[in-house]
């Protein structure tokens, strides 16, 4: 089932954008993780293979866990996602710092992937954001 | 030759740290004013070529910047043993007082950036009458930890790419593709546990607040400028630690992080400009 909001629809189209950036996908070559991202409103059960975008699902799954989940309000995903983001909405870690996002469970795989996440989760940036 | 040779010259100098001697690289440009330069927290003095490659600049400051022991090319003194680098409050001061002696530099003018300038402030406190004046780049007393430092050291996990990683949103998405980079690559060659002994002293043993106050900028004018997208060292947290420092003065950077003189050196230029020539005429006057 697709969610409907900006924000949801911009997620929905990470598959797409990362197969388009061979980069990233190499510099993830070694991960493999079932982690939860998406908005505080509305998030997903990601299937990160060989760094590739397996399978990603909304959530709740019933009894799907997730190692880690990086989770962010709707308006902290569409000022991320500015073409030139405002000062302290421009980074996944001070989003955290502000208290407009959260970080939890194993973050371990993220914190060895970090700029992957990190270039991942911006990837809606280039191509429109939630506009 | 026919290659571009830049003009900054590199050298090692001999320096007793509180009875250790260490081999300190150190890299200078120019004639004048003595302007000594700090890096950040787990890099080098090559964030400082921008300025070191000045040549409005280099015409009034003999610029030198060193690399802090365990740092690019300043190895650990020979007696290291292998045992966890902490840097403190006192052997980071102890450090540059005694580079600047060893160099003979008369009143330098020292600028420091994020640890640097954390350490510009201690300078201020404890030794002002020493020098001509401080700048403090990403400057505070103290500022809220947004990370656990353990990720930066441990076994399983590469240093140099999570390091990297962490501080890589501390550019401002302003600054050049190559510029970024560069600033990020450092942080990629970093010793394994450097950035977070440095950060000892960040987050555990430099917290300033509550002696800030006791500096008198009379004695030696203190300069502090933060770039607006440095979510680590805030704007606010400069200004705050400005209120209590009567004479201070401050500069919020559009359009910069927490790495102005390498990640974005035209930008930085706009705005360490003014401070240069400030005190480049209270020398002349």
């Amino acid at each position: 089932m697709k969610k409907s909001d900006p924000v949801s629809s911009a997620f929905e189209q990470l598959p797409t954008l990362l197969e388009r950036d061979a980069a990233l996908i190499q510099r993830g070559r070694l991960l493999d993780v079932d982690c939860l991202l998406g908005s505080t409103e509305h998030s997903y059960h990601v299937a990160i293979r060989a760094g590739r975008i397996a399978d990603m699902v909304p959530a709740p799954v019933l009894m799907r866990s997730w190692t880690f989940g990086y989770r962010a309000t709707p308006e902290a995903w569409t000022a991320f996602w500015q073409p030139m983001p405002k000062a302290g909405w421009h980074d996944l870690l001070s989003l955290t710092k502000r208290g407009a996002a959260t970080l939890d469970g194993d973050i371990k795989p993220f914190m060895t992937h970090l700029q992957y996440f990190k270039d991942l989760l911006a990837l809606p940036r280039g191509a429109g954001g939630a506009a | 030759m026919t290659g571009y040779i830049e003009p900054m010259v590199g050298r090692y100098v001999h320096v007793d740290i509180d009875g250790t001697m260490h081999r300190i690289y150190f890299e200078e440009a120019g004639q004048g004013i003595p302007l000594v330069c700090l890096h950040t927290a787990g890099s080098d003095n090559r964030q400082w070529r921008y300025l070191l490659a000045d040549e409005e600049f280099t015409k009034h400051y003999r610029i030198i910047a060193f690399d802090l022991p365990w740092h690019g090319k300043s190895n650990p003194p020979a007696n290291w043993d292998g045992s966890e680098y902490q840097l403190t409050t006192q052997r980071y001061t102890q450090t540059i007082r005694a580079f600047c002696k060893a160099l003979d530099l008369n009143k330098p003018v020292v600028m420091g950036c994020s640890i640097g300038g954390r350490i510009v402030l201690n300078l201020a406190i404890d030794h002002a009458r020493e020098f001509r004046a401080l700048i403090g780049l990403e400057a505070a007393d103290f500022q809220a930890p947004w990370y656990d430092t353990a990720w930066l050291n441990r076994p399983d996990i590469h240093g140099g790419e999570v390091c990297a990683a962490l501080v890589s949103g501390l550019v401002a998405p302003q600054s050049p593709a190559e510029a970024r980079m560069e600033t990020l690559w450092a942080y990629k060659q970093g010793g394994p546990g450097v950035f977070k002994g440095d950060l000892y002293f960040y987050r555990v043993d430099g917290d300033l607040r509550g002696r800030t106050t006791a500096i008198d900028t009379k004695a030696c004018p203190l300069y502090l400028l933060t770039g607006e997208y440095d979510f680590s060292c805030s704007p606010e947290d400069t200004v705050r630690t400005a209120s209590g420092i009567t004479g201070a003065e401050v500069t919020v950077m559009e359009q910069l992080g927490h790495f102005p003189m390498s990640e974005n050196p035209a930008q930085f230029r706009r705005y360490i400009a003014p401070v240069l020539a400030t005190i480049q005429q209270k020398h002349s006057s």
